[in-house]
């Protein structure tokens, strides 16, 4: 399946990297506005096309691509996301635009099927949403709750600007994704140096005669599921099972996020995590397109 | 010399009751405080306006509630209501609805490295008509120099104040006389500087004089110093000591002083004071807020209090991180089993 990729800074070329390994995904564009970005070098010396027109590269492609990602930012892409309807061409959104609806691959790729704009909710989303929706499985989540941990280095000022969008799109995500019936999320930025590798807890409150191992087993599940795409996702604690008021039970999970080190740093698993699922995203649109025979 | 206080024991103290306030205790507090005198007192969750969760602890009532209660009370005295917000737990929303209500002062909370994500809340709080403070926690774990850097984003994004905050409680005076020097000197004249005082080391009201000495002029206390880890610089005490020293608070020593013993003292389990682990928080830098969570931890894992805080502190968490206390004290438990 042809791919483009609009933007050339640290997430685009960490996409650049991860999609070079794809069997099924081949870069056709790779395109930005800094004649000066080092992932234009980068990508030239893979032999991959590049361009500093930015988004009419992309527009002009003849064929054009099967799918769009968009690394710029959240005002780009709104300007661009239309463009991209006109054109007929299916965009994966990777800023915080939020034009389309949100996906999560592991809990929700059946969206991606269908949206012509779809963006990749928020890397605490990516990280949390998964578990909440394998507890959902195996029993009613009357509320969960996530505290995202990232080193600051690794929130851009996308992230920090608009830190109230992060809260917001990954409550709401617990929600419609995870299928919790109310959803919190808290972020924090922690300056250690050494940079501290992403950290998220998962909080459910469920009924007191949930099944136990059950839910376990749904984590451990999930867990090996969001491994598929993103190798360095683990479970560092739990399940943990603490009974709460009004004889309910609360389920911890905590996860850490390693980033694969492609072209973003091992400690920015909160980037890692957005451009894996990008990928995964795309190799399963394409399965989709191209069925295997039987 | 005027000083402007801002009794902080119905938010920073919510963390003393594990956020238990009831509306009764509110009324009673607000009333006791603005009849003292207390030009500003500060209500909300201990962790901010949003701070309700499993992570930090559920407010009993709602904190929109018990502002209501006390919004009426403190504008009949002529006293100001302030709320504290800490993003990434709370959200700029929280502040239209705190405005709605009646509060006039805002008060936006990062952690000492992280000014700029209050950007957008320090420029909403301006435009809904606050008073704009920003608020700068864990001041222990950066230098002058940086702390004075990140003051000016504040101060650019449209804070009237900036707050040295030592949440930790791990400041000496001299460090504090660096750090309000080096804001004194980075600022703009007319920005205010303020600190926020925890006495974990025994030194609340010291370090708040040498703030003062410095050129703070808005200082936190709590009565009977209800607030995280040992509690806050005590009000009463701090009062009676400017008063001495000829500082003008515009609150009466003796109405503090029966406010802090009759009305807010018996209000909680127990009053904050100077145990091992507030100490440890003090000496080893660790955010004040953690100190019951880590009891609680340290019961449901049989590990050692001091143990879990000491490993927070070495993995430099900061506030807000509530979470980890978890995780270090369940690795901690896993090592002992490992070992046994």
């Amino acid at each position: 399946m042809r791919v483009a990729i609009l933007g050339t800074g640290n997430i685009g070329t960490d996409l650049l990297e991860k999609l070079r390994r794809s069997d099924v995904l081949d870069v056709v564009m790779f395109a930005g506005v800094d004649p000066e970005s080092p992932g234009l070098a980068r990508a030239r010396s893979y032999g991959v096309a590049t361009s500093t027109d930015g988004v009419e590269a992309v527009l002009g492609l003849d064929p054009p691509a099967d799918l769009v990602y968009e690394a710029t930012s959240a005002a780009a892409h709104r300007a661009n996301a239309p463009r991209f309807a006109d054109a007929g061409l299916k965009a994966l959104d990777l800023t915080p635009a939020k034009v389309g609806p949100p996906v999560v691959p592991a809990v929700s790729i059946d969206v991606a099927f269908g949206a012509s704009n779809l963006n990749l909710t928020t890397c605490g989303g990516q990280a949390t949403v998964p578990m909440v929706a394998a507890v959902s499985s195996a029993a009613e989540v009357e509320y969960a709750e996530i505290v995202s941990t990232v080193a600051s280095l690794s929130a851009g000022p996308g992230t920090r600007q608009n830190i109230d969008e992060f809260t917001r799109t990954t409550a709401s995500a617990l929600e419609t994704i995870g299928g919790a019936a109310r959803g919190k999320a808290i972020i924090i930025l922690n300056p250690a140096d050494p940079p501290i590798l992403m950290r998220n807890t998962v909080m459910c409150i469920v009924p007191g005669d949930a099944d136990r191992e059950a839910v376990a087993a749904a984590i451990a599940r999930m867990a090996a599921r969001v491994q598929g795409y993103v190798p360095g996702y683990r479970i560092a604690a739990g399940p943990e099972f603490d009974e709460v008021e009004g004889g309910r039970l609360k389920v911890s999970v905590f996860l850490e996020v390693t980033g694969a080190g492609d072209f973003l740093p091992p400690y920015a698993g909160n980037l890692d995590i957005m451009t894996a699922a990008a990928v995964a995203v795309g190799e399963q649109l394409a399965a989709e397109r191209e069925p295997v025979a039987p | 010399m005027k000083v402007r206080l801002t009794d902080v024991t119905l938010r920073d103290g919510s963390h003393t009751v594990r956020h238990r306030f009831t509306v009764d205790d509110v009324v009673a507090v607000t009333t006791a405080l603005a009849d003292a005198g207390v030009p500003v007192v500060e209500i909300s969750h201990g962790d901010g306006l949003g701070g309700s969760s499993l992570t930090y602890g559920f407010s009993l009532v709602d904190e929109r509630e018990l502002l209501e209660a006390a919004a009426p009370i403190l504008r009949e005295r002529g006293s100001k209501l302030a709320v504290l917000l800490i993003p990434g737990i709370g959200v700029a929303t929280d502040l239209e609805a705190a405005a709605a209500i009646g509060a006039t002062v805002a008060r936006v909370a990062t952690h000492c490295t992280e000014a700029d994500i209050a950007e957008q809340h320090i420029a909403r709080a301006r435009a809904l008509g606050f008073e704009a403070v920003g608020f700068l926690m864990m001041a222990h774990m950066v230098g002058p120099k940086e702390l004075a850097e990140q003051a000016k984003i504040h101060e650019a994004a449209g804070a009237q104040v900036v707050y040295c905050t030592d949440s930790a409680g791990a400041l000496m005076p001299s460090t504090v006389a660096e750090r309000i020097s080096a804001l004194r000197e980075a600022l703009h004249p007319d920005t205010i500087i303020g600190f926020h005082a925890h006495n974990n080391l025994g030194l609340g009201v010291a370090n708040t004089i040498k703030a003062i000495e410095e050129g703070a002029r808005h200082v936190d206390a709590s009565t009977r110093g209800l607030g995280a880890g040992a509690g806050n610089c005590a009000t009463e005490v701090f009062v009676a000591v400017c008063d001495k020293l000829g500082w003008e608070t515009g609150i009466d020593v003796m109405a503090i002083a029966n406010a802090a013993e009759d009305v807010v003292a018996p209000i909680p389990d127990r009053l904050p004071s100077i145990d091992r682990s507030s100490l440890i928080l003090g000496w080893a830098g660790v955010y004040s807020s953690f100190l019951l969570h880590a009891q609680r931890a340290s019961a449901r894992y049989g590990v050692s209090e001091a143990d879990i805080l000491l490993e927070l502190a070495r993995r430099r968490v900061v506030g807000g991180q509530e979470d980890m206390i978890l995780d270090v004290a369940i690795e901690l438990a896993a090592r002992q089993g490992a070992g046994a």
